[in-house]
Protein backbone atom coordinates (compact mmCIF):
# COMPACT_ATOMS: atom_id res chain seq x y z
CA UNK A 1 0.00 0.00 0.00
CA UNK A 2 0.86 3.65 -0.85
CA UNK A 3 2.25 5.77 2.40
CA UNK A 4 0.61 8.89 2.07
CA UNK A 5 1.46 10.50 5.43
CA UNK A 6 5.23 9.75 6.75
CA UNK A 7 5.59 11.22 10.01
CA UNK A 8 9.75 11.11 11.01
CA UNK A 9 11.33 11.68 14.17
CA UNK A 10 9.50 14.65 15.06
CA UNK A 11 10.53 16.61 18.71
CA UNK A 12 8.08 19.27 20.23
CA UNK A 13 8.34 21.32 22.77
CA UNK A 14 5.87 23.58 24.80
CA UNK A 15 8.45 26.24 26.24
CA UNK A 16 10.82 23.67 28.33
CA UNK A 17 8.40 20.82 28.14
CA UNK A 18 9.81 18.35 26.06
CA UNK A 19 6.27 16.87 25.06
CA UNK A 20 7.06 14.70 21.67
CA UNK A 21 9.79 12.79 22.23
CA UNK A 22 11.34 11.10 18.02
CA UNK A 23 7.82 10.19 16.94
CA UNK A 24 7.51 8.45 13.99
CA UNK A 25 4.77 6.93 12.26
CA UNK A 26 3.37 6.48 8.91
CA UNK A 27 -0.51 6.23 6.93
CA UNK A 28 -1.45 4.59 3.89
CA UNK A 29 -3.56 4.75 1.76
CA UNK A 30 -7.41 3.67 2.42
CA UNK A 31 -6.12 2.77 6.18
CA UNK A 32 -7.79 3.58 9.56
CA UNK A 33 -4.97 4.28 12.12
CA UNK A 34 -5.32 5.25 15.20
CA UNK A 35 -2.85 6.73 18.43
CA UNK A 36 -4.09 6.20 21.49
CA UNK A 37 -2.56 6.47 25.22
CA UNK A 38 -3.80 8.22 28.41
CA UNK A 39 -4.67 11.98 28.85
CA UNK A 40 -1.04 14.17 28.12
CA UNK A 41 1.02 11.31 26.32
CA UNK A 42 0.71 13.69 22.90
CA UNK A 43 -1.79 12.79 20.88
CA UNK A 44 -3.00 15.76 20.29
CA UNK A 45 0.21 17.66 20.09
CA UNK A 46 1.05 14.95 17.59
CA UNK A 47 -1.83 16.18 15.35
CA UNK A 48 -1.35 19.79 15.72
CA UNK A 49 2.31 19.39 14.93
CA UNK A 50 1.18 17.69 11.70
CA UNK A 51 -1.63 20.15 10.03
CA UNK A 52 1.40 22.77 11.01
CA UNK A 53 -0.16 24.64 14.58
CA UNK A 54 2.66 23.23 15.86
CA UNK A 55 6.39 23.16 15.09
CA UNK A 56 9.03 20.55 15.22
CA UNK A 57 12.15 20.64 15.93
CA UNK A 58 13.65 18.06 14.58
CA UNK A 59 12.58 15.82 11.21
CA UNK A 60 10.16 15.91 9.15
CA UNK A 61 6.67 15.35 8.13
CA UNK A 62 6.11 14.07 4.42
CA UNK A 63 2.56 14.14 2.31
CA UNK A 64 1.78 12.36 -0.52
CA UNK A 65 5.41 13.20 -1.11
CA UNK A 66 5.83 16.20 -0.56
CA UNK A 67 7.71 17.96 2.95
CA UNK A 68 4.89 20.12 4.70
CA UNK A 69 6.44 20.93 8.16
CA UNK A 70 7.69 24.55 6.98
CA UNK A 71 3.93 25.12 5.36
CA UNK A 72 1.35 27.14 7.61
CA UNK A 73 -1.83 25.38 8.56
CA UNK A 74 -4.03 26.57 5.75
CA UNK A 75 -1.51 26.21 3.28
CA UNK A 76 -1.59 22.38 4.03
CA UNK A 77 -5.44 22.10 4.51
CA UNK A 78 -5.31 23.10 0.90
CA UNK A 79 -3.46 20.01 0.46
CA UNK A 80 -6.36 17.47 1.26
CA UNK A 81 -5.20 16.94 4.70
CA UNK A 82 -8.40 17.94 6.95
CA UNK A 83 -8.40 17.88 10.95
CA UNK A 84 -11.25 17.76 13.18
CA UNK A 85 -9.85 19.32 15.98
CA UNK A 86 -10.13 18.13 19.96
CA UNK A 87 -13.45 19.58 21.08
CA UNK A 88 -14.99 19.97 17.96
CA UNK A 89 -14.28 23.59 18.13
CA UNK A 90 -17.10 24.51 15.34
CA UNK A 91 -17.80 28.32 15.25
CA UNK A 92 -20.87 28.68 17.68
CA UNK A 93 -21.85 32.30 16.59
CA UNK A 94 -22.18 31.33 13.12
CA UNK A 95 -24.93 28.84 11.32
CA UNK A 96 -24.86 25.45 10.79
CA UNK A 97 -24.20 26.05 6.72
CA UNK A 98 -21.93 29.38 7.43
CA UNK A 99 -19.76 26.60 9.30
CA UNK A 100 -19.99 24.32 6.49
CA UNK A 101 -19.35 27.18 4.18
CA UNK A 102 -15.70 27.55 6.34
CA UNK A 103 -15.00 23.95 5.37
CA UNK A 104 -14.78 24.76 1.78
CA UNK A 105 -12.68 27.69 2.36
CA UNK A 106 -9.77 25.97 0.22
CA UNK A 107 -12.16 24.78 -2.72
CA UNK A 108 -14.08 27.25 -5.70
CA UNK A 109 -17.10 28.33 -4.74
CA UNK A 110 -18.66 26.70 -7.78
CA UNK A 111 -18.33 23.07 -6.01
CA UNK A 112 -19.99 24.17 -2.64
CA UNK A 113 -23.47 23.93 -3.16
CA UNK A 114 -23.11 20.22 -4.22
CA UNK A 115 -20.71 19.23 -1.11
CA UNK A 116 -23.35 21.03 1.30
CA UNK A 117 -25.32 18.03 -0.39
CA UNK A 118 -22.95 15.41 0.15
CA UNK A 119 -22.92 16.55 3.74
CA UNK A 120 -26.26 16.89 4.49
CA UNK A 121 -26.64 13.55 3.07
CA UNK A 122 -24.12 11.94 5.42
CA UNK A 123 -25.25 13.69 8.19
CA UNK A 124 -29.28 14.30 7.60
CA UNK A 125 -30.22 15.99 11.22
CA UNK A 126 -27.60 18.94 10.15
CA UNK A 127 -29.79 19.55 7.06
CA UNK A 128 -32.77 20.24 9.35
CA UNK A 129 -30.73 22.54 11.44
CA UNK A 130 -29.06 24.20 8.43
CA UNK A 131 -29.94 27.46 9.45
CA UNK A 132 -29.33 27.49 13.10
CA UNK A 133 -26.69 28.51 15.24
CA UNK A 134 -24.16 26.12 15.98
CA UNK A 135 -24.07 27.07 19.40
CA UNK A 136 -27.25 26.04 19.75
CA UNK A 137 -26.54 22.25 18.71
CA UNK A 138 -25.81 19.18 20.87
CA UNK A 139 -22.75 17.89 21.54
CA UNK A 140 -23.38 14.84 19.34
CA UNK A 141 -24.93 17.18 16.44
CA UNK A 142 -21.59 19.64 16.86
CA UNK A 143 -19.49 16.39 16.61
CA UNK A 144 -21.06 15.75 13.32
CA UNK A 145 -20.58 19.01 12.38
CA UNK A 146 -16.90 19.13 13.10
CA UNK A 147 -16.91 16.13 10.84
CA UNK A 148 -18.55 17.34 8.16
CA UNK A 149 -17.09 20.89 8.03
CA UNK A 150 -13.77 19.01 7.47
CA UNK A 151 -15.71 16.47 4.85
CA UNK A 152 -16.15 20.00 2.76
CA UNK A 153 -12.31 20.47 1.56
CA UNK A 154 -12.38 16.65 0.37
CA UNK A 155 -9.20 15.10 2.37
CA UNK A 156 -7.66 12.27 1.00
CA UNK A 157 -6.05 12.10 4.97
CA UNK A 158 -8.99 12.89 7.69
CA UNK A 159 -7.25 13.36 11.05
CA UNK A 160 -10.06 13.18 13.42
CA UNK A 161 -8.72 13.99 17.55
CA UNK A 162 -10.82 12.49 20.28
CA UNK A 163 -14.08 12.84 18.35
CA UNK A 164 -15.91 10.59 21.03
CA UNK A 165 -15.17 13.07 23.56
CA UNK A 166 -17.83 13.75 26.02
CA UNK A 167 -20.72 12.35 23.94
CA UNK A 168 -23.60 9.59 25.12
CA UNK A 169 -22.37 5.64 24.75
CA UNK A 170 -25.18 5.08 22.14
CA UNK A 171 -23.93 8.54 19.92
CA UNK A 172 -20.00 7.28 20.39
CA UNK A 173 -20.89 4.02 18.46
CA UNK A 174 -23.07 6.35 15.69
CA UNK A 175 -20.20 8.06 15.27
CA UNK A 176 -17.36 5.52 14.73
CA UNK A 177 -19.91 4.24 12.63
CA UNK A 178 -19.63 7.13 10.48
CA UNK A 179 -16.08 6.79 10.80
CA UNK A 180 -16.19 3.27 8.86
CA UNK A 181 -18.58 4.60 6.65
CA UNK A 182 -16.21 7.13 5.71
CA UNK A 183 -12.95 5.29 5.48
CA UNK A 184 -15.16 2.63 2.67
CA UNK A 185 -15.93 5.72 0.77
CA UNK A 186 -12.31 6.23 0.44
CA UNK A 187 -11.15 8.43 2.95
CA UNK A 188 -8.18 7.87 4.59
CA UNK A 189 -8.63 8.58 8.64
CA UNK A 190 -6.09 8.99 11.69
CA UNK A 191 -8.18 8.67 14.77
CA UNK A 192 -6.66 9.80 18.22
CA UNK A 193 -8.81 8.23 20.85
CA UNK A 194 -8.78 7.78 24.83
CA UNK A 195 -11.45 5.48 24.22
CA UNK A 196 -8.88 2.37 23.23
CA UNK A 197 -11.61 -0.07 22.73
CA UNK A 198 -13.70 1.41 20.07
CA UNK A 199 -10.58 2.87 18.25
CA UNK A 200 -9.09 -0.36 17.76
CA UNK A 201 -11.74 -2.31 16.64
CA UNK A 202 -12.40 0.20 13.92
CA UNK A 203 -8.36 0.82 13.31
CA UNK A 204 -6.52 -1.50 11.02
CA UNK A 205 -3.10 -0.26 12.78
CA UNK A 206 -2.80 1.46 16.13
CA UNK A 207 0.32 3.13 17.78
CA UNK A 208 0.34 3.09 21.43
CA UNK A 209 1.99 6.37 23.33
CA UNK A 210 3.03 7.33 26.20
CA UNK A 211 4.45 10.18 27.36
CA UNK A 212 5.70 11.68 24.72
CA UNK A 213 6.71 8.18 23.12
CA UNK A 214 5.62 5.30 21.05
CA UNK A 215 6.10 2.31 23.01
CA UNK A 216 4.45 -0.27 20.92
CA UNK A 217 2.64 -0.86 17.52
CA UNK A 218 0.54 -3.41 15.91
CA UNK A 219 -2.48 -4.09 13.99
CA UNK A 220 -5.70 -3.58 15.45
CA UNK A 221 -6.30 -6.96 16.67
CA UNK A 222 -2.92 -7.52 17.47
CA UNK A 223 -3.07 -4.40 19.95
CA UNK A 224 -6.72 -5.31 21.56
CA UNK A 225 -5.74 -9.00 22.19
CA UNK A 226 -2.17 -7.71 24.04
CA UNK A 227 -2.49 -8.61 27.61
CA UNK A 228 -0.02 -5.18 28.01
CA UNK A 229 -2.32 -2.90 26.61
CA UNK A 230 -5.70 -4.50 28.27
CA UNK A 231 -4.16 -3.53 31.13
CA UNK A 232 -3.04 -0.36 30.61
CA UNK A 233 -6.10 0.95 28.70
CA UNK A 234 -9.08 -1.07 28.56
CA UNK A 235 -9.74 -1.98 32.07
CA UNK A 236 -8.24 -5.55 32.61
CA UNK B 1 -39.92 71.48 19.71
CA UNK B 2 -37.41 72.15 16.63
CA UNK B 3 -34.34 72.86 19.12
CA UNK B 4 -35.02 69.30 20.18
CA UNK B 5 -34.97 67.86 16.91
CA UNK B 6 -31.88 69.90 15.76
CA UNK B 7 -30.08 68.92 19.16
CA UNK B 8 -30.82 64.90 18.30
CA UNK B 9 -29.86 65.87 14.62
CA UNK B 10 -26.19 67.03 16.32
CA UNK B 11 -25.84 64.12 18.44
CA UNK B 12 -26.91 61.65 15.71
CA UNK B 13 -23.94 63.54 14.07
CA UNK B 14 -21.03 63.30 16.09
CA UNK B 15 -22.69 60.04 16.91
CA UNK B 16 -22.67 58.48 13.53
CA UNK B 17 -18.46 59.64 13.32
CA UNK B 18 -18.19 58.06 16.74
CA UNK B 19 -19.82 54.83 15.35
CA UNK B 20 -17.52 54.41 12.21
CA UNK B 21 -14.48 54.92 14.63
CA UNK B 22 -15.78 52.30 17.07
CA UNK B 23 -15.68 49.89 14.64
CA UNK B 24 -12.40 49.80 13.80
CA UNK B 25 -11.63 49.79 17.46
CA UNK B 26 -14.46 46.86 17.51
CA UNK B 27 -13.36 44.76 14.66
CA UNK B 28 -9.46 44.94 15.74
CA UNK B 29 -10.48 43.78 19.20
CA UNK B 30 -12.57 41.34 17.79
CA UNK B 31 -9.61 39.21 15.75
CA UNK B 32 -6.48 39.93 17.69
CA UNK B 33 -8.01 41.01 20.99
CA UNK B 34 -5.75 44.45 20.78
CA UNK B 35 -6.90 47.81 21.95
CA UNK B 36 -6.09 49.43 19.13
CA UNK B 37 -5.31 52.79 20.44
CA UNK B 38 -3.40 54.01 17.18
CA UNK B 39 -7.09 53.55 15.84
CA UNK B 40 -7.36 57.60 16.25
CA UNK B 41 -4.62 58.56 14.44
CA UNK B 42 -5.83 57.28 11.69
CA UNK B 43 -8.05 59.91 11.46
CA UNK B 44 -5.67 62.46 11.98
CA UNK B 45 -3.54 61.14 9.05
CA UNK B 46 -6.55 61.00 6.69
CA UNK B 47 -7.54 64.94 7.73
CA UNK B 48 -3.90 66.21 6.51
CA UNK B 49 -4.24 63.67 3.45
CA UNK B 50 -7.39 65.70 2.64
CA UNK B 51 -5.71 69.00 3.36
CA UNK B 52 -2.62 68.71 1.23
CA UNK B 53 -4.80 67.48 -1.53
CA UNK B 54 -7.40 70.04 -1.48
CA UNK B 55 -4.29 72.75 -0.79
CA UNK B 56 -1.37 71.72 -1.98
CA UNK B 57 -2.29 70.07 -4.86
CA UNK B 58 -5.94 71.82 -5.45
CA UNK B 59 -7.61 68.20 -5.84
CA UNK B 60 -11.52 68.20 -6.41
CA UNK B 61 -13.14 67.76 -3.19
CA UNK B 62 -14.31 64.42 -3.85
CA UNK B 63 -10.62 63.09 -5.33
CA UNK B 64 -9.20 64.39 -1.85
CA UNK B 65 -11.95 62.53 0.05
CA UNK B 66 -11.06 59.23 -2.35
CA UNK B 67 -7.07 60.12 -1.34
CA UNK B 68 -7.82 60.26 2.40
CA UNK B 69 -9.77 57.48 2.90
CA UNK B 70 -7.12 55.12 0.65
CA UNK B 71 -4.41 56.98 2.88
CA UNK B 72 -6.40 55.94 5.98
CA UNK B 73 -6.78 52.29 5.03
CA UNK B 74 -2.98 51.64 3.86
CA UNK B 75 -2.07 53.63 7.06
CA UNK B 76 -3.59 51.03 8.62
CA UNK B 77 -3.22 47.93 6.62
CA UNK B 78 0.97 49.14 7.01
CA UNK B 79 0.83 49.73 10.95
CA UNK B 80 -0.70 46.86 11.52
CA UNK B 81 2.46 44.67 9.24
CA UNK B 82 4.99 46.67 10.34
CA UNK B 83 4.18 46.51 14.19
CA UNK B 84 1.30 43.81 15.10
CA UNK B 85 2.43 40.77 12.90
CA UNK B 86 5.77 40.33 14.74
CA UNK B 87 3.81 40.43 17.74
CA UNK B 88 0.88 38.40 17.45
CA UNK B 89 2.20 35.51 19.75
CA UNK B 90 3.24 38.27 22.35
CA UNK B 91 1.74 38.77 25.34
CA UNK B 92 -1.81 40.97 25.04
CA UNK B 93 0.42 43.93 26.83
CA UNK B 94 3.03 43.94 24.47
CA UNK B 95 0.80 44.49 21.69
CA UNK B 96 -1.45 47.22 23.78
CA UNK B 97 1.60 48.96 24.25
CA UNK B 98 3.46 49.09 20.76
CA UNK B 99 -0.40 50.75 19.63
CA UNK B 100 0.47 53.29 22.66
CA UNK B 101 3.55 54.01 21.06
CA UNK B 102 2.58 54.15 17.13
CA UNK B 103 -0.05 56.84 18.39
CA UNK B 104 2.51 59.05 20.00
CA UNK B 105 4.99 58.36 17.01
CA UNK B 106 2.31 59.23 14.41
CA UNK B 107 0.88 62.28 16.77
CA UNK B 108 4.64 63.85 17.52
CA UNK B 109 5.63 63.10 13.59
CA UNK B 110 3.08 64.80 12.01
CA UNK B 111 3.77 68.13 14.65
CA UNK B 112 7.33 67.36 13.39
CA UNK B 113 6.35 67.33 9.94
CA UNK B 114 3.21 70.38 10.11
CA UNK B 115 3.81 71.65 13.21
CA UNK B 116 1.52 72.26 16.06
CA UNK B 117 -1.09 74.70 14.72
CA UNK B 118 -4.22 73.58 13.29
CA UNK B 119 -4.25 73.70 8.96
CA UNK B 120 -7.68 74.69 8.01
CA UNK B 121 -9.23 72.14 5.47
CA UNK B 122 -11.36 73.94 3.01
CA UNK B 123 -14.47 72.24 2.66
CA UNK B 124 -15.24 69.86 0.59
CA UNK B 125 -19.48 69.00 0.87
CA UNK B 126 -20.78 72.24 0.17
CA UNK B 127 -24.77 72.50 0.23
CA UNK B 128 -28.23 74.58 1.73
CA UNK B 129 -29.52 73.82 4.56
CA UNK B 130 -32.19 71.43 4.45
CA UNK B 131 -35.90 72.85 5.63
CA UNK B 132 -37.76 69.32 6.55
CA UNK B 133 -41.13 70.40 8.33
CA UNK B 134 -40.20 73.79 9.28
CA UNK B 135 -37.13 72.60 11.39
CA UNK B 136 -33.69 73.43 9.14
CA UNK B 137 -31.03 70.66 9.41
CA UNK B 138 -27.44 71.78 8.36
CA UNK B 139 -26.07 69.87 5.21
CA UNK B 140 -23.16 68.36 6.27
CA UNK B 141 -24.91 66.92 9.32
CA UNK B 142 -27.57 65.12 7.46
CA UNK B 143 -24.34 64.05 4.52
CA UNK B 144 -22.69 62.52 7.80
CA UNK B 145 -25.85 61.02 9.06
CA UNK B 146 -26.23 59.16 5.43
CA UNK B 147 -23.03 58.39 4.80
CA UNK B 148 -22.51 56.46 7.83
CA UNK B 149 -25.48 54.49 7.24
CA UNK B 150 -24.50 53.49 4.24
CA UNK B 151 -21.06 52.69 4.85
CA UNK B 152 -22.79 50.68 8.06
CA UNK B 153 -24.48 48.38 5.76
CA UNK B 154 -22.41 48.02 3.23
CA UNK B 155 -19.56 47.03 6.58
CA UNK B 156 -22.67 44.42 7.30
CA UNK B 157 -23.11 43.33 4.10
CA UNK B 158 -19.29 42.23 4.03
CA UNK B 159 -19.16 40.90 7.02
CA UNK B 160 -22.31 38.39 7.14
CA UNK B 161 -22.18 37.90 3.40
CA UNK B 162 -18.74 37.78 1.89
CA UNK B 163 -15.94 35.03 1.94
CA UNK B 164 -13.88 37.09 3.47
CA UNK B 165 -16.43 38.13 6.11
CA UNK B 166 -17.11 35.20 6.99
CA UNK B 167 -13.59 34.23 7.53
CA UNK B 168 -12.92 37.18 9.52
CA UNK B 169 -16.02 36.17 12.05
CA UNK B 170 -14.48 32.33 12.28
CA UNK B 171 -11.10 33.94 12.78
CA UNK B 172 -12.12 36.49 16.06
CA UNK B 173 -14.05 33.24 16.84
CA UNK B 174 -11.19 30.77 17.00
CA UNK B 175 -8.20 31.41 15.41
CA UNK B 176 -7.01 27.97 15.48
CA UNK B 177 -9.80 25.96 13.92
CA UNK B 178 -10.16 29.06 11.77
CA UNK B 179 -6.29 28.02 10.08
CA UNK B 180 -8.47 24.47 10.34
CA UNK B 181 -10.12 25.57 7.81
CA UNK B 182 -7.62 26.51 5.53
CA UNK B 183 -7.87 30.43 6.11
CA UNK B 184 -5.54 32.65 6.05
CA UNK B 185 -4.85 34.23 8.94
CA UNK B 186 -2.50 37.11 7.41
CA UNK B 187 -5.24 37.80 4.92
CA UNK B 188 -7.78 37.94 7.36
CA UNK B 189 -6.30 40.30 9.91
CA UNK B 190 -5.45 42.32 6.70
CA UNK B 191 -8.42 42.24 5.72
CA UNK B 192 -10.08 43.51 8.81
CA UNK B 193 -7.45 46.24 9.48
CA UNK B 194 -8.43 47.95 6.01
CA UNK B 195 -12.18 48.07 6.33
CA UNK B 196 -11.27 49.20 9.99
CA UNK B 197 -9.18 52.10 8.86
CA UNK B 198 -11.39 52.67 5.94
CA UNK B 199 -14.23 53.66 8.24
CA UNK B 200 -12.18 55.57 10.07
CA UNK B 201 -11.00 57.51 7.06
CA UNK B 202 -14.24 58.31 6.36
CA UNK B 203 -14.98 59.46 9.75
CA UNK B 204 -12.04 61.48 9.18
CA UNK B 205 -13.71 62.82 5.98
CA UNK B 206 -16.94 63.36 7.62
CA UNK B 207 -15.72 65.28 10.35
CA UNK B 208 -14.08 67.98 8.44
CA UNK B 209 -17.12 68.79 6.77
CA UNK B 210 -18.32 70.41 10.59
CA UNK B 211 -15.15 70.83 11.57
CA UNK B 212 -12.85 71.97 9.06
CA UNK B 213 -9.60 71.68 10.88
CA UNK B 214 -6.59 69.00 11.20
CA UNK B 215 -4.33 69.50 14.36
CA UNK B 216 -1.68 66.87 14.92
CA UNK B 217 -3.55 65.26 18.51
CA UNK B 218 -7.36 65.70 16.74
CA UNK B 219 -7.18 61.74 16.98
CA UNK B 220 -6.90 61.48 20.56
CA UNK B 221 -9.85 62.52 21.79
CA UNK B 222 -12.13 61.14 19.16
CA UNK B 223 -11.14 58.12 18.93
CA UNK B 224 -10.67 58.33 23.01
CA UNK B 225 -14.92 58.56 22.57
CA UNK B 226 -15.06 56.25 20.25
CA UNK B 227 -13.15 53.81 22.26
CA UNK B 228 -16.04 54.12 24.82
CA UNK B 229 -18.57 54.07 22.68
CA UNK B 230 -17.18 50.38 21.55
CA UNK B 231 -17.06 49.62 25.01
CA UNK B 232 -20.41 50.16 25.83
CA UNK B 233 -21.78 48.77 22.59
CA UNK B 234 -19.74 45.59 23.99
CA UNK B 235 -16.24 45.48 22.64
CA UNK B 236 -15.73 42.92 19.58
CA UNK B 237 -19.42 43.36 18.62
CA UNK B 238 -20.07 45.42 15.43
CA UNK B 239 -23.85 46.13 16.01
CA UNK B 240 -22.75 46.95 19.85
CA UNK B 241 -20.24 49.71 17.72
CA UNK B 242 -22.98 51.32 15.96
CA UNK B 243 -25.51 51.50 19.05
CA UNK B 244 -22.81 52.60 21.46
CA UNK B 245 -21.40 55.30 19.24
CA UNK B 246 -24.91 56.87 18.33
CA UNK B 247 -25.71 56.42 22.22
CA UNK B 248 -22.35 58.36 23.17
CA UNK B 249 -23.34 61.14 20.16
CA UNK B 250 -26.94 61.63 21.64
CA UNK B 251 -25.62 61.96 25.32
CA UNK B 252 -23.06 64.51 24.54
CA UNK B 253 -26.18 66.22 22.35
CA UNK B 254 -28.12 66.73 25.23
CA UNK B 255 -25.53 67.37 27.78
CA UNK B 256 -24.82 70.23 26.01
CA UNK B 257 -28.49 71.36 25.15
CA UNK B 258 -29.43 71.48 29.07
CA UNK B 259 -26.33 74.24 29.55
CA UNK B 260 -23.52 71.53 30.56
CA UNK B 261 -21.30 71.93 27.93
CA UNK B 262 -18.44 71.83 29.69
CA UNK B 263 -19.34 68.95 31.24
CA UNK B 264 -19.10 66.87 27.96
CA UNK B 265 -16.30 64.61 27.84
CA UNK B 266 -16.58 64.23 31.57
CA UNK B 267 -20.02 62.62 30.94
CA UNK B 268 -18.74 60.56 28.22
CA UNK B 269 -15.92 58.91 30.56
CA UNK B 270 -17.79 58.69 33.19
CA UNK B 271 -20.52 56.33 30.92
CA UNK B 272 -17.55 54.37 30.57
CA UNK B 273 -16.68 53.68 34.38
CA UNK B 274 -19.86 52.69 34.65
CA UNK B 275 -20.02 50.59 31.99
CA UNK B 276 -17.00 48.83 33.15
CA UNK B 277 -18.45 48.74 36.90
CA UNK B 278 -22.14 47.35 36.03
CA UNK B 279 -21.72 45.53 32.60
CA UNK B 280 -18.45 45.00 31.55
CA UNK B 281 -19.49 43.24 28.35
CA UNK B 282 -21.51 46.30 27.54
CA UNK B 283 -24.69 46.38 25.68
CA UNK B 284 -23.99 43.84 23.28
CA UNK B 285 -21.30 42.18 24.11
CA UNK B 286 -20.51 38.56 25.29
CA UNK B 287 -19.64 37.08 28.12
CA UNK B 288 -15.46 35.80 27.45
CA UNK B 289 -15.85 32.30 28.00
CA UNK B 290 -12.64 30.18 29.57
CA UNK B 291 -11.47 27.58 27.33
CA UNK B 292 -11.02 24.39 28.73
Amino acid sequence: METILKVDQINVYYGAIHAIKDISFEVCQGEVVTLIGANGAGKSTTLNTVSGLLRSKTGSVTFLGEPIDKLSPHKIVSRKLAQVPEGRRVFLRMSVEENLEMGAYTMPSSGVAQDLEMVFELFPRLKERRRQVAGTLSGGEQQMLAMGRAMMSHPKLLMLDEPSMGLAPLLVEQIFEIIQNLNQKGVTILLVEQNAQMALSVAHRGYVLETGRIITTGTGEELIKSPEIKKAYLGG
Amino acid sequence: MSIVINQLVNGLQSGSIYALVALGYSMVYGIILLLNFAHGDIIMVGAYAAWMCMVNFQCHPIVSMIIAIVTSMVLGVVIEKVAYTPLRSAPRLSLLITAIGISFLLENGFQLIFGAGAKTVPSMITGSDIVLGGVHLSFPAVVTIVVSLIAMGVLTFLVQKTRLGKAMRAVSEDMGAAQLMGISLNKTISFTFAMGSALAGIASVLYLCSYPQATPTMGSMLGLKAFVAAVLGGIGSIPGAMIGGFLIGIVEALVSAVGLTVWRDGVVFAILIVVLLVKPTGILGKPVQEKV
